[in-house]
């Protein structure tokens, strides 16, 4: 257990600082004459070790909120702070490095590569990032332990149960250790009792790594047990 | 049982049904037989007829070689150009919202819809000596119309569609998850293309290609409005084609046809293979 918490633990800061801050977001896409505003001034904080539930109805705007936060699209207005830096005017490759050291993502369908081990898929951001194969190796072992997946590291995605490849996903977004943890719906593929236990998961796996993890779920059972619930409200991110 | 001896045979309309299909199995056989097997056997064996050594005697005229050279030429222009043409085009149409899609992907088709004999005649009023450019052109001693420029570029327009119409359907079938995967994995913009967007796509963009490859090999109407038809200079395959058959040299047109007819074999085989590869990859 302390040999997985050196590897992915970071060291907390003294003070409470948010890892994710979202200042004023608005996005609109234009419909027709018309405009069509998904987010109007949206504001929120996720701070270390912290698990957010983002709630809301279909086309309230969630996958785009996290698409900004992201770093997927650019917000019209606002602006997205890592560590209090904002990111608003960094170029598409600072944009890119950022995403890949300090984002990972999680969607509803693992979009693991079906070629690839589950080992080598939770390699491979590593890999883009530049680490040998060794490293990469190592890490990627030690992560898919951790998820309990030690030894069906070798098996190829569809080998794998739909809870199993979900929590290869988990595996490979946290495998470049980033600061922040965005999911779209990570258990909204799986039955309840799966989703109770990648949830289970990867709530451990944002409490040990001091992770801000920012989750869109419709299940209320898995909100409840985050540490925040928030929804979208016209726009806005409301707490409830 | 009991159910089967009380539920008569329904052979009645079930077999009218089936005697509809052959019926119609067969007009579509006979038809292409008659359409397309014989035209296509009856140049393969004119052209054998004379014997092998004849067969490349015809073809090696001096203008026949001229004009097998200025048609590989010509294609070898056109369909890299039309390919990242329709790579682009695609990418642009099926992978975002802008305003004027729908615009562009119209002026995509349009070739399509245009008789090629029109597109060179435009061409001729742009680039001819008479035409809009033409005056312009002429003092700075560029040639276009009657030369390889007004060839390649009446081949490319009659060609556009091929790759981007092949691509359309496919990559937004495939939408952008695989390549907002790869973004979320830290991959850039090139490698994005490179390696996630170009490898989905490759089956579907092959065949696009061998299509646009084998239309610009065989374009004439177009292609004879801007070449002006010099012997052993402008002459693309199909134009010279033309010109030995009006030459009443039926063994020269038949060998030179067959060049072509050959070109199409290889082109059906090819996409016979892409088609399977495409199919599997879904
Ligand atoms: N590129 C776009 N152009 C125009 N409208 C868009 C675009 N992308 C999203 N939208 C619209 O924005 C709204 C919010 O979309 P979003 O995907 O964020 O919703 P969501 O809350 O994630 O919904 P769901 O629960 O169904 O996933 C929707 O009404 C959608 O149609
Ligand atoms: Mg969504």
């Amino acid at each position: 257990m302390s040999e997985q918490a050196s590897t992915l633990s970071r060291p907390t800061a003294t003070k409470r600082v948010p890892v994710l801050r979202l200042a004023g977001i608005e996005r609109h896409y234009k419909e027709g004459a018309g405009r069509l505003n998904i987010l109007s001034g949206a504001n929120l904080s996720v701070y270390p070790g912290e698990l957010v539930a983002l709630v809301a109805p279909s086309g309230a705007g969630k996958s785009t909120l996290l698409h900004v936060a992201g770093l997927l699209e650019k917000p019209d207005a606002g602006d997205v702070f890592i560590d209090e830096k904002p990111l608003g005017e960094l170029n598409d490759a600072n944009r890119t490095i950022i995403r890949r050291l300090q984002i990972g993502f999680v969607y509803q369908f693992h979009h693991l590569l079906p070629e690839f081990s589950a080992l080598e898929n939770v390699m491979m951001p590593q890999l883009i990032r530049g680490l040998s194969k060794a490293e990469a190796a190592k890490r990627a072992a030690e992560l898919l332990s951790y998820m309990r997946l030690g030894e069906r590291k070798d098996h190829r995605p569809s080998e794998l149960s739909g809870g199993e490849q979900q929590r290869v996903a988990i595996a490979r977004a946290v495998a470049n250790a980033p600061r922040i943890l965005l999911a779209d719906e990570p258990t909204g593929n799986l039955d309840p009792t799966t989703a109770h236990y990648v949830f289970d998961a990867l709530a451990a796996l944002v409490r040990a790594s001091g992770l801000a993890a920012l989750i869109v779920t419709h299940n209320m059972d898995l909100a409840e047990r985050m540490d925040r619930r928030i929804t979208l409200n016209a726009g806005k991110i409301v707490e409830f | 049982m009991s159910m089967v001896a009380h539920s008569p045979p329904s052979a009645g309309p079930a077999r009218r049904l089936v005697d509809g299909r052959r019926l119609i199995i067969g007009i579509v056989l006979l038809l292409t037989a008659i359409v397309i097997i014989a035209p296509v056997g009856v140049i393969l064996i004119q052209a054998g007829s004379q014997g092998f050594g004849a067969f490349l005697g015809s073809l090696s005229t001096s203008d026949t070689r001229a004009a097998i050279g200025l048609s590989l030429v010509t294609a070898l222009i056109v369909v890299p150009i039309n390919t990242l043409f329709g790579i682009a085009a695609a990418w642009a149409i099926a992978k975002f919202r802008f305003p004027g899609r729908k615009l562009l992907l119209a002026i995509v088709e349009l070739p399509f819809s245009v008789s090629p004999i029109v597109a060179g005649i435009a061409y001729l009023f742009v680039y001819g000596g008479q035409g809009l450019l033409g005056p312009f052109l002429d003092a700075h001693d560029l040639k276009i119309m009657f030369a390889l420029p007004g060839i390649v570029l009446a081949s490319m327009f009659v060609t556009a569609p091929f790759v981007a119409r092949e691509l359309i359907p496919l990559m937004t079938l495939q939408g952008n998850d695989d390549e907002e995967v790869a973004a979320t994995l830290g991959a850039h913009g090139r490698q994005i293309f490179f390696r996630v967007t170009l490898p989905n796509i490759r089956w579907g963009l092959l065949y696009g290609i061998v299509l646009c490859n084998a239309r610009v090999l065989g374009e004439f109407g177009a292609v004879s409005i801007v070449s002006g038809s010099i012997r052993g200079e402008t002459n693309t395959l199909p134009l010279q084609i033309e010109l030995l058959y009006h030459d009443y040299n039926t063994a020269g047109a038949f060998a030179a046809a067959s060049v072509l007819t050959l070109v199409a074999l290889v082109t059906l085989v090819v996409k016979l293979i892409l088609e399977a590869r495409i199919g599997e990859g879904h």
